[in-house]
Formats: C-alpha cells, sequence, structure tokens
C-alpha cells in the first residue's frame, strides 16, 4: 500500500511539474485557433483544413515574425460533434493569446460554437460552413468565405430541372446542415415543376433496406440526399443493387476522395451521381498551382476540398492581425480590432478569389459547382469533371 | 448416463428447423394481416389520396406490391439480430448478466473479416478466384470473423468478468459497459495506426450483389417482380445453418450438457466433476463466435464498418433476447425474427401511411417501444426466461 501511495505522488509531482512548464509566460505568442474533425468518419477533410492553415501559417506569417510576434497553430478537433464544437470554444476563448480561429467543417457544430466566439469578441472565419444561419445571426465576428445553403441546394434543383428530371425523392441526415439544404432544393425544385414523392430524414449508416422500400416503390428521377459522404455513399450503392438507375444528387458533403471508396463504380452507373458544392477541386482556382504544390510536398497528398479555403482563411486572420497589430503601435492587438479588420478587407488576393465580405460576412459574391463524380477511383477525386460552374451573390 | 442416440441427434438438427420456419412464416403472416387490415381502413384517407396523385396507385395495391420485398429485408435482418441475441442469451443463461460488450464483440468479428478480405483483394486472388472461390473467400472470412470474435470474448471473460463472478450482479455489468468502451476504441486505435481510415468498406467481389428472381404476380393489373439479393440469401442461409450448429452443441453434445448442468446450478455441477471455468470460457467462446459471424454477414449485407458499428444492432438484439425471454435459446431466435419484421414494416410503411410526418426516421423507436412494453407486461418474454434449463 505504501509503495503505490508513493507511485501516485511521484505520478502526480510529475505531471504537475508539466504544468508549471506550460504556465511560462510569453507575452508577445500570437495563436491562430482550427476547429475540425481530426477523428472519426470526417477526418480526412477536416485533418486537410488544418493542413491548409498550418502551411499558410508557415508561408505567411513573416511579416509578423519580424514585428516581435511568435505566431502559433492551435488546431482543435471537434469531431464533428457540437458539443465537442462547443466546449473546445469555451477553452479558445478562455486563452488570451488566440486572435482568430478558423473553422468547423460542419455547420451543426460552427453554429452553436461560434455564439462562445461572439461573446468573447474572437473573430472566426469559416473556410466551409453554408448553413445560412451561420451569417444571417448578424454576428461581427462570424464571416465565411464560401457560398451558402439556400443558393447551393437551389443550384442541385436547378440542375436537376435543367437535366429534365420530373420528379425527385428527397432525403436528409436531420443535422442543421444536411436537411436545411434539403429544404432548399425542395423548395426550388417544386418551383421549378419537379414533382417531390418524399422528404425524410434519417440517420441510419447501414442498413437502408427499409428506407429504400418506398423510394423505390415511387420510382424517382432523381433522389437527392443533404448530408455528409459517409451517409449517402452507402444509401446509393444500396440504391444501385436494388436496380435503381436514376440520378444521384448530393451537397458539398458529398465532396470527399472518401465517396469513390465507399460507393464504388455504382456511382457512375444508370444516370450518374452529382454533386453541388461552394468548393471546386483545389485546381479550378486560378491562384491554387503554387498552394497544390507546395501541399503535396509537405502532406504527400492532393488537397481534400477545402484545404484551400482554409489557406485562406488563415491568410485573412493573419492580414488583420497585423493590421490590427500596426494600428495598437506593434503591440498585441484587441480580439475586437482583428474582428473589425477581418470584416474591412478589401479585394483581398486569396488563392481562391478575390474575397470582399458583404454587412453579414457572407462573400460578396460566391462560387457555385456541380460536379459529376466521373471515376470510381480515390485518388481520381480531385479530377471529378465540372458540369456548371456559376457565381451568385448571397440573397439580402 | 444416458447416451446420446443418433435418432436423438437428428432430431435437435430437424426441430430447430422446423421452429425457424414456423417462426418466419408466423411472423410474416402476422405483420402482412396487420398491414393489410391497415391498409384497408386507410383507403380514402389523405395517406390514400396523396399515393393516388403521386405514383397513381391506390394504398391497398401499394401495401400488397411492397409487402414480399419488405418480408424478405425483415428475413434476412431478422436472422442477423437472432445471431447476435444468441450471445446475450447464452451468457445470461450461465451467469445471469447482461454482457453489453456483446456489441464490440460483433464489431471486432466485422472489423477481421472485412480486413481479411481487404488483405486478400490486395493480393489479387478474390477476383480470379473463379465461380466458386468468392464463397470460399467468405467461408473463409467467415471463419476468421469467428475466431477473432471468440478469441476476444474469451479474453474477455477471462480478465474482465471472472475475478468479478462472486461479486453482486450490478458489478460485472459495470464492467461490460466497461469493455464495450475499451473495444470500440481499441478498435479505433488499430484502425487509425494501421489504415489510417475509420470505417473499411468490404471488397466487392463475386456475384453477391446479383439478384435471383423468385418469383413475380400481378396485383390490379400491374406486375410486381420478387427478387432477392444473392447476399440476402447468404444471410439467411450462413444464419440458419450457425443456429441449428448451436442448438445441436448445446442440445445434443457431451459439451452442451456440461453448459446447461452450469447454468442450472453452478456448485453442483462443479461437485459433479464439471470444470466450470472451463465451460464458461467455451460459453463466451461460442457466443462470441455467433456474433463474429453476424459481423461479418452484416457487413458482407451492408458494406460499410465503423468501430462503432456494433452499437444500434447490438441494443436492438439485446431487445429480441429480452423480447423472447432472455436466457431462452428459442426465445432469442423469435425475438430476433419479429424485431426484424417489425422494423423493416415500420422503415418501409410508415412514411406512407402518415403522409411523411412520421418517417422511416422513427423506425428504431418501435425496437424501444417493444422493449418498454415486454418489461411492462411481460418481463420474462414471450417464450418465458428458461429457469430450469437456461443456456
Amino acid at each position: 500500500m505504501q509503495k503505490r501511495l508513493v507511485l501516485v505522488l511521484t505520478v502526480l509531482a510529475t505531471i504537475s511539474l508539466l504544468f508549471v512548464g506550460c504556465g511560462a509566460p510569453a507575452s508577445k505568442v500570437i495563436k491562430i485557433a482550427t476547429q475540425s474533425p481530426l477523428s472519426g468518419g470526417m477526418s480526412a477533410v477536416g485533418t486537410d483544413i488544418k493542413n491548409g492553415a498550418q502551411l499558410a501559417l508557415e508561408q505567411l506569417s513573416g511579416n509578423l515574425t519580424k514585428m516581435g510576434f511568435k505566431v502559433e497553430l492551435a488546431p482543435y478537433d471537434d469531431q464533428g460533434n457540437p458539443d465537442t464544437g462547443v466546449a473546445n470554444a469555451k477553452n479558445i476563448v478562455a486563452d488570451p493569446a488566440v486572435l482568430a480561429i478558423v473553422g468547423h467543417y460542419n455547420s451543426g457544430v460552427q453554429i452553436p460554437s461560434s455564439e462562445e466566439y461572439h461573446a468573447s469578441g474572437l473573430a472566426n472565419i469559416s473556410p466551409a460552413n453554408t448553413n445560412p444561419k451561420v451569417t444571417e445571426r448578424g454576428y461581427l465576428e462570424v464571416s465565411r468565405i464560401c457560398g451558402r445553403d439556400d443558393v447551393q441546394g437551389a443550384v442541385g434543383a436547378q440542375f436537376a430541372a435543367a437535366q429534365k428530371m420530373k420528379s425527385a425523392y428527397v432525403l436528409h441526415d436531420k443535422t442543421a446542415y444536411g436537411q436545411g439544404i434539403a429544404e432548399y432544393f425542395k423548395r426550388e425544385a417544386e418551383t421549378l415543376g419537379i414533382k417531390v414523392l418524399g422528404f425524410e430524414g434519417t440517420e441510419e449508416k447501414a442498413n437502408f433496406d427499409s428506407i429504400l422500400t418506398p423510394i423505390l416503390a415511387s420510382k424517382p428521377d432523381v433522389i437527392y440526399f443533404g448530408g455528409m459522404f459517409d451517409q449517402s455513399n452507402v444509401l446509393f450503392k444500396q440504391a444501385r443493387q436494388k436496380g435503381y438507375m436514376g440520378m444521384f444528387i448530393s451537397d458539398d458533403g458529398y465532396d470527399s476522395s472518401d465517396s469513390a471508396k465507399i460507393g464504388g463504380d455504382v456511382l457512375l452507373k444508370g444516370a450518374g451521381t452529382y454533386y453541388s458544392t461552394v468548393s471546386g477541386p483545389a485546381n479550378v482556382y486560378p491562384g491554387t498551382a503554387k498552394f497544390i504544390a507546395d501541399f503535396k510536398a509537405k502532406f504527400g497528398h492532393d488537397p481534400q476540398p477545402f484545404a484551400a479555403q482554409s489557406y485562406d482563411c488563415v491568410a485573412i486572420a493573419l492580414q488583420a492581425v497585423e493590421t490590427a497589430a500596426k494600428a495598437a503601435g506593434n503591440k498585441m492587438p484587441a480580439r475586437a480590432d482583428v474582428a473589425n479588420a477581418v470584416r474591412a478587407v478589401k479585394d483581398f488576393p486569396g488563392i481562391t478569389g478575390t474575397i470582399n465580405f458583404n454587412s453579414k460576412g457572407d462573400l460578396t459574391t460566391a462560387k457555385y459547382f456541380v460536379i459529376q463524380v466521373s471515376s470510381a477511383d480515390p485518388d481520381k477525386w480531385a479530377n471529378n469533371k465540372i458540369a456548371q460552374t456559376l457565381d451568385i451573390a448571397p440573397p439580402q | 448416463m444416458r447416451r446420446i442416440t443418433g435418432s436423438a441427434a437428428l432430431r435437435e438438427l430437424i426441430l430447430p428447423l422446423g421452429r425457424m420456419a414456423i417462426f418466419v412464416l408466423g411472423a410474416g403472416a402476422l405483420f402482412s394481416a396487420i398491414m393489410v387490415v391497415l391498409a384497408f381502413l386507410c383507403r380514402g384517407s389523405g395517406a390514400d389520396k396523396l399515393l393516388l396523385s403521386t405514383q397513381h396507385v391506390d394504398i391497398l395495391t401499394y401495401t400488397l406490391s411492397n409487402l414480399p420485398q419488405v418480408l424478405i429485408d425483415g428475413v434476412t435482418l431478422g436472422f442477423v439480430y437472432a445471431a447476435i441475441a444468441l450471445g446475450y442469451t447464452m451468457v445470461y443463461g450461465v451467469l445471469q448478466f447482461i454482457n453489453f460488450a456483446h456489441s464490440e464483440i460483433f464489431a471486432i468479428g466485422a472489423f477481421a473479416g472485412v480486413e481479411f478480405l481487404i488483405a486478400m483483394n490486395g493480393l489479387g486472388v478474390l477476383a480470379t478466384s473463379g465461380p466458386l472461390g468468392p464463397y470460399l473467400y467468405l467461408t473463409m472470412a467467415l471463419v476468421v470473423g469467428m475466431a477473432a470474435a471468440g478469441a476476444i470474448a474469451m479474453l474477455m471473460e477471462r480478465t474482465a468478468y471472472r475475478p468479478l463472478r462472486d461479486s453482486p450482479r450490478l458489478v460485472p455489468l459495470i464492467s461490460a459497459i466497461g469493455v464495450s468502451f475499451a473495444l470500440q476504441d481499441i478498435i479505433r486505435l488499430i484502425e487509425s495506426l494501421t489504415t489510417g481510415q475509420f470505417y473499411r468498406v468490404i471488397p466487392t467481389f463475386g456475384t453477391f450483389d446479383n439478384r435471383l428472381p423468385l418469383f413475380s404476380f400481378t396485383v390490379s393489373s400491374a406486375p410486381v417482380a420478387v427478387d432477392i439479393q444473392v447476399k440476402s440469401l447468404i444471410v439467411i442461409v450462413a444464419a440458419v445453418a450457425m443456429l441449428v450448429g448451436l442448438n445441436f452443441i448445446v442440445n445434443a453434445t457431451k459439451i452442451g450438457k456440461a453448459i446447461r448442468s452450469v447454468a442450472q446450478d453452478r456448485n453442483t455441477a462443479a461437485l459433479m466433476g464439471i470444470g466450470v471455468d472451463a465451460v464458461i470460457s467455451f460459453t463466451f467462446l461460442l457466443g462470441g463466435a455467433l456474433g463474429g459471424a453476424a459481423g461479418v454477414l452484416y457487413a458482407l449485407k451492408f458494406t460499410r464498418i465503423d468501430p462503432y458499428v456494433g452499437f444500434m444492432p447490438g441494443i436492438k438484439a439485446f431487445t429480441a433476447a429480452v423480447l423472447g425471454g432472455i436466457g431462452n435459446l428459442t426465445g432469442a431466435l423469435l425475438g430476433g425474427i419479429v424485431l426484424g419484421m417489425l422494423e423493416s414494416f415500420a422503415g418501409a410503411f410508415l412514411g406512407t401511411f402518415t403522409m411523411g410526418n412520421f418517417g422511416s426516421e422513427y423506425k428504431d423507436m418501435f425496437a424501444f417501444l417493444v422493449l418498454v412494453i415486454v418489461i411492462l407486461f411481460k418481463p420474462n418474454g414471450l417464450l418465458g426466461e428458461q429457469v430450469s434449463q437456461k443456456a
């Protein structure tokens, strides 16, 4: 017993020493935090959001270093889970060195987490959150450099109508993101005269047998899925195996090379598989050639969707911090000043285009794409064929 | 000591087959009848009008034409649940506690089988193995899954349950929940370290995705073709074979007799010279192997697995075991089939009958509603908890 007590005390002492080490004062450290799913089913995209941010920080923090600051990345894993995201957010806002947060892959995580950022005035630049509510709350702190679901869902429906589709069955994953975009798809589809045969949410991830029965019985031209690729692909695969040969349409949550891995060649059969997205493959943007080369050299694979957007988010954050720091006489700037500086960027030359924010924090014009899955090989995901590119201003 | 005669052994092989046929036909007929009556009552309702306007069929035709496919899906799912439920029920029979880690044993079996197939696919032997080759590799994957799951189940019993055997019954239950979390994260850890993947997809090989036409019939002059996927057939055949095998082991072999005696009275069995620890280990091996095989079959049918894949099937199989009467092998079979059918029917018809207001997203609710009702009104289950002859 005595021995065990000694052991416990030693361990405790070691741990407390570690914390002492962390507590060393470092007044001129600036941290840019990221939040994205680094573990779990969505980690492929989430990790590249972090990697894109890391690359930007390494390449673009030179000015701040010259001013005497040490710039660090503070990556957090939100696991695609709102609870984890909010818990991380509380830690992030409690660290005074954090001056901006780049993040979230899932709107359902970003929306509650950003309440914390808003409460403490911390600037949040989002690379991927498309739910309208992200900016509709009118928070000064929250801006995004991607499009919105109300436009994206409509783009999907317009595409279906242009392909002469007459009926659609709409499914979603019951998250803020998936259900939101599915509703916008449905609304636009009905206006365009596409008959919506059913509208349903499901959290099922493996067994779609019984959900597919009414879908297949109603023989829709299109099955639309609002949600993430790890669910939709299993559904699409099982539908094809049950003999469905119509078209699949999904959203930017579908945009991951894992889609080809799960779905396989059934995605290419029948009328094919399409997805709308706010983030084209990195190679469609004029400024990304160097980014792709650097990314590949550093991380050994092609960037997943949203990595380039994440790079731009950090670039904007660094510029805003620099502006605010200069205004404060080369001292640590206040969070509110950084948030104002983010919103004030004008014609920012990002690698994904020229960036201007409107008063809500949306891009003044955002790009939307409809992309066709053209290979069952995950390594060729970035070469999927673009069926349509649109520049659309956000609704006011 | 009565020797087990050949005819008695034969009876133990035929009897469960007969029971399965009765359960499947009975549950199928009951659910179909309920559905047809419901559809009959709903004629002229809003749901009927909606169907007429969107799909040009009335609700009765719609129900009748979808019924066979729903039944096939239900039976397939039911046998998967039954195979998992047997693991819960056997352990309960012998030790009187719920092994909540059984859902992770199922996941381990699924991962072992799928990893084996992925490795074989990597070697390129899956695609080039001739007409019978895919079946051979699938059998091997089943064996790998059963071996891995059975071994882990035994290890789990030895490390997490045996030291607690004489503690109050709540203690091993808590230990089981701990083991369950630990196993989930161990699978996650191993997969992230070796493959960097969160979920695995079973390789496509052989002709398992093809569909065999069964029969066709005409409802209101619209032809309806009914077919079954080859892999659904494999799931059903494999599950039936395993259930018959298990029934034979438990009821017609020496070790089966030992299991039954330990279930009746552990102390007396020990006095009679039965190695209680070995018998309990064997029970875990059997239950684990069945769960592991169910995992491989589940992966074959539904293609995608992740470390948390066991949770939902596990908890539904537990419901099935309670529904049939926990500790009762026949009960687990009945419970599994009823639950599989219930889920399949609810998922397929709920949305249509409620005009989309109450869709198939609520299908899981039925499983748990059943659990609540059984616990409230018939805590011993449909066939009763077997006290005298558990296991």
